[in-house]
């Protein structure tokens, strides 16, 4: 039973944070190159973009019911499983929905990154 | 990639190693946050390490938006997980703490993932192209590529 509020826990996370992470990735890509409108427009219009871009706000709320779940579960699971398989996994489930949802060329070499990366922060946080 | 995209990449890894580790430093210190004392939340904030660690993972936040505006999700991740071996080597050599083989191990396999992301392109998706800015991204990298061969 313990182990099935852990996962869940990891699950939850690890879901939140992709979402997260894509719905972020996806506002800025909408908003533009930063460094090439901060000349045109200036950083205050660049910081009006972003924060009126739904994909931007909508990726916040993901993100911040992905660290909320975190601190909450680290404070009744198994600390030294819940938050380095979520950091793990975070990495797996981006490479995956980058490739479905915001059309990345997700090739080999990018495959063995996240994999690499994945399993050396299993290691350093377990 | 300019130099300064890559002091941008720097700023992720940098401010998200630091504010993780004060952010935790301070939560030792003023106790943990339950879902029955909701007010600890609040108490926990006026805490100054914790205020530090806010304002560093701001900062985080501010070069991590930045980054994923010119490059992809799937390149910012791995390239930026230096974080987590630039902790453990903090561990090692500032606060003089063992860092066991399965740990270096694990700092191997990151700097492996990173120098493979590494050594490819940035930015791969074009999908966004008719959005505000892209066509003077585009014309950069063109002129980028062009320098380059």
């Amino acid at each position: 039973m313990r182990h099935l509020y852990t996962w869940s826990a990891i699950l939850v996370v690890t879901l939140a944070s992709v979402t997260g992470d894509i719905l972020i990735a996806r506002a800025m890509k909408q908003v533009g190159d930063v460094h090439a409108l901060w000349r045109k427009v200036g950083v205050w219009a660049i910081i009006g973009r972003v924060l009126s871009n739904p994909n931007f706000l909508l990726g916040v709320a993901a993100m911040s019911v992905g660290f909320f779940s975190l601190l909450f579960a680290l404070s009744w699971g198994d600390v030294s499983l819940v938050a380095p398989a979520a950091a793990s996994l975070t990495f797996i489930g981006n490479a995956f929905a980058a490739r479905i949802f915001l059309h990345e060329k997700v090739d080999r070499r990018r495959w063995i990154a996240a994999m690499l990366v994945a399993a050396g922060v299993a290691l350093l946080a377990g | 990639m300019t130099f300064r995209k890559y002091l941008v990449l720097a700023g992720v890894t940098v401010f998200a190693a630091a504010g993780d580790s004060v952010l935790s430093y301070g939560m030792r210190q003023s106790g943990g946050i339950s879902l029955h004392h909701l007010g600890s939340v609040f108490a926990a904030v006026l805490n100054p390490w914790i205020a530090v660690g806010v304002v560093l993972l701001l900062a985080f936040f501010a070069s991590y938006t930045n980054a994923l505006s010119w490059a992809d999700l799937t390149y910012v991740l791995p390239a930026t997980s230096l974080g987590y071996v630039l902790l453990a080597l903090i561990a090692r050599f500032v606060l003089h703490e063992q860092v066991s083989p399965l740990r270096w191990l694990g700092i191997a396999l990151i700097s492996g993932g990173v120098g493979l992301v590494a050594g490819g392109p940035a930015l791969t998706s074009h999908k966004h192209h008719d959005a505000p800015g892209a066509k003077a991204a585009e014309a950069e990298r063109s002129m980028a590529s062009g320098s380059g061969a």
